[in-house]
């Protein structure tokens, strides 16, 4: 992206550098010089926020690392000696926690926004698998880590979830052994998710260099969907979304201190601030609340689909949940990016958002009516809003008159 | 513009994390418990230094005698913002309880401040053949592992007032919750009356009705020291009650009040950057169309 450089050595060390790493070049380029659309909304900010909040994770789990003991006797206690009795603990164990509830609120604006202002579309459905891919990586990553306090829920969470790769034909049962480390969750299982634990995030942080230049080579989408024509339709990346982002991570952590000083237990379950008991089954098994969308998923499929049992199917389901996330950039294929500009799109999109908000709440119930039929329901939404009504859409609907560019949509609504 | 979208991003964050809220699974079977007032609730919230006090009054002369709380050390009694006694007070306090200690001669010395709380028994086994089979929970955490549900929609609310106090409203409903005799209004099982096994006792708001726990506090039951100057508080159930959870949710949460006063800093601070952030970027993009 050379094109973009206005970079010039300032002296005879910084050309020294330039001919053999050039580092200073390639942050000029990619974090200043680089033209992003001028017309992107607060929703834009969210990317910048997600690199924070994997940052906060990283930070402060690592010093947690350093105070924890990855052991079934002693993990229950050594969290609660990091709140009462390391300095700044509890406020780091709480960033921490909270951390990953705001950092997946983060994340589901995030895929929305993409999913609204169609972002996935050609050409960037690389960068959108990537982001698939972060998501998936970060799930795994939340679960391993909720586990780790070694609570009831941490324990019965481990038991249910990693129970569900005991479905898999053939290799189900090793599979399963191979991730507890045995036959039950027990000092094996709460080792290796340690590990996992600590391990998952940096290949996360690998995965979002990936992603951020899939998305330097198209450039951003931006609220019009319309590609960039000139020079004009952008502005420099510094200081001008630099700036905007800097202050959309300040607003995002208003709420997040709210969680971390005045609520910080609320996000949690009770029933993990009671040490984990292999003889002691909790009432009600829930995940935490970022995972229950796919988690309804998973139960809502109860009866089997003739040689496949309902514990298969309810894995299948699932994991065509996120197949369909992957693959939408060929399912949704009308050539108009943005819902700005889609009219039916618009509302079906809405629909979607409240169906997967209906999906979150169901799979905080109990399994039983009318929340199973319920679940049935919006599962059965969920990919009739993929696999028809996304297709069918891009057929049939006549979108609104696109603007021709960046700069005209932007001067049209400044005298609107 | 920039206005309306902040707007609506708040709106679709509060939104995201009102999905939190199921995470609280609804037990529809659970009766319903009144929140209590609390001097430690809300955000100015702070623990009331003389209820901690009464409240380990009761924890130490009737509770202790059964529940443990091994994560209590002597020396947290003395800290700012909890129930604050002196450093002699809890030195005297210590000494006169015997800790296990191998290196001594008899294999007992009396505690240091630095102790952790005694514990009544000496294995869960010990526990559960004393108390007829039931394990007396530990107090360590035990009011942040307990709490109420809230009908829908109306835990929303609960993100934005912060409730934290479900642990201390179940506690005290459930030392008021005991009856004498099996009510009227009992659960039915198939239509046969709600049997209650030999040994326990009939609760309200025990998951299951039948605990093992016999009814451990009554009225006139413990007798407060009134300091001079000082109006002397009822001497009931209620009052004892109220103590004992607020006790609980001190040694639950010790670092309450200064994890709130940090609270109030960090968001003023947060509130006021945001503020000159703000400015910073109207002024950065004044001369932009966008």
């Amino acid at each position: 992206m050379s094109e973009h450089s206005s970079y010039l050595p300032g002296n005879a060390a910084e050309k020294w550098l330039d001919e053999r790493l050039p580092v200073v070049r390639f942050a000029k380029e990619h974090l200043m010089d680089f033209p992003t659309p001028k017309n992107l909304n607060y929703f834009w900010t969210f990317g910048a926020i997600l690199v924070m909040c994997l940052g906060v994770q990283i930070v402060t789990g690592i010093i947690l690392a350093m105070h924890y003991t990855p052991n079934v006797g002693l993990a229950f206690d050594s969290v609660e000696h990091i709140r009462r009795d390391v300095n700044g603990g509890r406020i780091i164990q709480a960033v921490h926690s909270v951390g990953a509830s705001m950092f997946f609120a983060a994340l589901y604006i995030h895929i929305f926004r993409g999913l609204f202002f169609g972002s996935y579309k050609a050409p960037r459905e690389i960068l959108w698998i990537l982001g698939v891919l972060i998501f998936v990586l970060t799930m795994a990553t939340a679960f391993m880590g909720y586990v780790l306090p070694w609570g009831q829920m941490s324990f019965w969470g481990a038991t249910v979830i990693t129970n569900i790769f005991s479905a898999i034909p053939l290799v189900g049962d090793s599979l399963l052994q191979l991730l507890r480390g045995g036959f039950a969750v027990g000092n094996p299982t709460l080792n290796r998710f340690f590990s996992l634990h600590y391990l998952l995030p940096f290949v996360i942080a690998a995965v979002v260099v990936l992603h951020i230049w899939a998305l330097h080579v198209p450039g951003n989408n931006n609220p019009t969907g319309v590609d960039v024509k000139s020079s004009r339709d952008t502005v420099p990346f510094h200081p001008y979304y630099t700036m905007k982002d800097l202050y959309g991570m300040v607003l995002f952590m208003i709420p997040f201190a709210w969680f971390v000083f005045f609520a910080p237990d609320i996000l949690g379950h009770p029933d993990n601030y009671i040490q984990a008991n292999s003889q002691v089954t909790p009432a009600h098994i829930v995940p935490e609340w970022y995972l229950l969308p796919f988690y309804t998923i998973l139960r809502a499929i109860d009866f089997n689909v003739l040689f496949i049992n309902s514990q298969l199917g309810g894995v299948i389901a699932m994991g065509l949940a996120i197949v369909a996330l992957l693959v939408v950039p060929w399912l949704d294929t009308s050539k108009v990016r943005s819902g700005m500009f889609r009219p039916m799109f618009k509302w079906f999109y809405a629909l979607f958002v409240l169906d997967f908000i209906a999906l979150a709440y169901l799979g905080a119930q109990a399994a039983e009516q009318p929340y199973t039929t319920l679940a049935k329901v919006c599962t059965a939404y969920y990919f009739l809003h993929f696999f028809v009504i996304l297709p069918v859409l891009s057929r049939i609907e006549t979108p609104k008159p696109l603007p021709t560019s960046i700069s005209e949509s932007v001067l049209g609504k400044a005298h609107a | 513009m920039t206005m309306i979208n902040t707007k609506t991003i708040l709106a679709v964050l509060a939104l995201a994390l009102g999905l939190a809220a199921p995470a609280m699974a609804q037990d529809h079977s659970a009766p319903h418990i009144e929140k209590e007032s609390w001097s430690f609730a809300g955000i100015f919230g702070t623990y009331d230094r003389n209820q901690l006090q009464r409240g380990f009054q009761v924890y130490r002369e009737v509770c202790s005698s059964c529940h443990s709380a091994r994560l209590l050390s002597f020396r947290n009694l003395t800290e700012e913002g909890g129930p604050a006694f002196s450093e002699e007070q809890v030195k005297a306090l210590a000494a006169e309880y015997e800790v296990a200690d191998p290196t001594s001669a008899t294999g007992t010395r009396k505690a240091v401040a630095a102790d952790h709380w005694p514990s009544p028994f000496a294995t869960e086994q010990d526990a559960r053949d004393a108390n007829g089979g039931a394990l007396p929970p530990d107090f360590s955490v035990l009011a942040k592992a307990r709490g109420i549900t809230d009908a829908f929609p109306w835990w929303i609310t609960n993100y934005f007032t912060g409730y934290s106090e479900g642990g201390p409203d179940y506690i005290h409903a459930l030392l008021n919750g005991y009856h004498e005799e099996v009510p009227e209004n009992a659960p039915q099982s198939g239509g046969k009356p709600f049997v209650l096994p030999e040994g326990k006792y009939y609760n309200d708001y025990f998951p299951g009705h039948a605990i093992g726990m016999a009814p451990p506090l009554s009225d006139e039951q413990i007798t407060y020291e009134v300091a001079e100057g000082e109006t002397a508080v009822p001497l009931t159930l209620e009052q004892y009650s109220h103590d004992v959870a607020s006790f609980m949710m001190w040694v639950a949460e010790p670092g309450l009040v200064s994890r709130k006063e940090t609270g109030f800093k960090v968001l003023l601070f947060l509130f006021v950057f945001a503020g000159l952030m703000y400015v910073t970027k109207r002024r950065i993009w004044a001369g932009i169309e966008h």
